[in-house]
């Protein structure tokens, strides 16, 4: 099912790719050698257990996060050791980014956050609110423009913030749990959307989710556990059982 | 859930010949386990013995599949009756992946039951993603995307025990061995 990066150097192939990627928060590490790539226009679904170090992958992947070790290529070229200016640059660029968290700016109105990117990459005022009205009519948000993120639902702000990472019409989106759990039928709209959306563009999706129905969305879907790719060997917490029941 | 409620069901809206329904059929439950013609002539005549259909005319050439259908009155009445009755949630949870579990524990041990999980987990995923397609594919019919929500979510069901099982392989095994 998953055809694993070339190890050959060269990544032939692969728009993004991050090899033997290593990442620790103080002491205790997130990554452990993961590597990663994804070819152009592909959708990859990136899932695996609450704290498998997803979110850290893919914040290394997306310039966010420096790797302590390891390197991440993107369109031939080495990016993590890019300076902040460089990798931001690129961020507002050629990459959209949909973080679980703190995304929308709260004392904007959904318009105004959704022009933002535009408005950073120096588009005037009137073409860059333009623009955003047709993504938020895309994600069925349009009645929302004038709101402030405090007056919208948890979905309405998703929508809006899908609007945001994509107006940019970015030739990679990162996003972390784009539509939490599928468990509603609008949840399954903007999945369903953004999908369609992505595809038509010819855009790379990097998509962060705990949800195998989410993950089936995808072309293909990578499992990280521990910080490794999960290559179908007993985890480390199975490992260990299965080590007890040995022993005795 | 008999056949000769579905196509009483199917009956509704007008009478029809029997290979006329079993087309119904195949359209309306596209990811449904198959119906054999001969099952709906055989079911046909065990509503009309009940009274629950009756002939609605012969075209011409005749034969037996040529005869069309029409509901009664009482298969109305039988048809919203069981329109009406909540289904009995199944008692017995086949579930062959856990037999082969512990088949696999028994006979081959906790890596080959692993490492089956694993498998399974992978081929899962896959069929996750066909239904997927065929689910937001626009030419797909109503029927066609309650059947892959229903797939879906079953298969979501399946992967969640899998996860369960992989953590549980351990603590079965223990159990099993005398
Ligand atoms: N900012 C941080 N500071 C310290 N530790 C962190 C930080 N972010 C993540 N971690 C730790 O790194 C590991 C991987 O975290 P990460 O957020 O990448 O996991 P995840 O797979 O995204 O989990 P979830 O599904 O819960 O979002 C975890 O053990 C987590 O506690
Ligand atoms: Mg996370």
């Amino acid at each position: 099912m998953t055809s694993p990066p070339d190890d050959t150097g060269t990544d032939e192939g692969l728009l993004l790719a991050g090899r033997a990627l290593v990442r620790s928060y103080g002491h205790s590490p997130a990554l452990r050698g993961i590597s990663v790539g994804t070819r152009r226009g592909e959708i990859l679904a990136i899932t695996g257990p609450s704290g498998s170090g997803k979110s850290t992958l893919l914040l290394c992947l997306a310039g966010i996060l420096r790797p302590d070790a390891g390197e991440v290529r993107f369109d031939g070229r080495r990016i993590d050791t890019d300076s902040e200016a460089e990798r931001s640059r690129l961020r507002r660029t050629r990459f959209g980014v949909l973080f679980q968290f703190g995304q929308l700016v709260p004392e904007l109105t959904a318009a105004e956050n959704v022009a933002m990117p535009l408005l950073l990459a120096g588009v005037k005022r009137r073409p860059a609110l333009t623009a955003a009205g047709t993504w938020l009519e895309r994600f069925e948000v349009a009645d929302l423009a004038t709101h402030r993120p405090t007056e919208m639902s948890g979905g309405q702000a998703q929508r809006v913030a899908m609007a945001r990472a994509l107006v940019t019409e970015p030739e990679v989106l990162f996003a972390d749990e784009p539509t939490g759990a599928l468990d509603t039928l609008a949840g399954e709209q903007v999945l369903t959307e953004l999908v369609r959306v992505t595809r038509q563009a010819g855009m790379t999706v990097l998509m962060v989710t705990h949800d195998a129905k989410v993950a089936a969305y995808a072309d293909r879907e990578i499992v990280i556990r521990d910080g490794m790719a999960d290559d179908g060997a007993p985890t480390s917490a199975l490992r260990g059982a299965l080590g007890r029941a040995g022993a005795r | 859930m008999a056949l000769g409620h579905v196509l009483l069901g199917l009956l509704a809206r007008g009478g029809r010949h029997g290979y006329d329904l079993k087309r119904q059929y195949d359209a309306r439950f596209p990811m449904a386990k198959p119906i054999a013609p001969a099952q709906v002539y055989a079911t046909l005549e065990r509503l009309l013995r009940d009274g629950l259909v009756a002939p609605g005319g012969t075209d011409r050439g005749g034969g037996p599949d040529r005869t069309s259908y029409e509901m009664t009155p009482a298969g109305r009445l039988e048809l919203d009756a069981w329109l009406a009755e909540v289904e009995a949630p199944t008692p017995f949870v086949s579930n062959p992946l856990a037999v082969k579990v512990t088949l696999a524990l028994l006979v081959a041990g906790d890596d080959a039951a692993a490492d089956y999980l694993q498998r399974q987990r992978a081929a899962h995923r896959e069929r996750m993603r066909e239904y997927t397609r065929v689910k937001t594919d626009p030419d797909t019919s109503l029927a066609g995307v309650l059947a892959a929500d229903y797939a879906l979510n079953h298969l979501d069901a399946d992967l969640r025990w899998i996860d369960t099982a992989l953590a549980r392989v351990a603590s079965l095994s223990e159990e099993l061995r005398p």
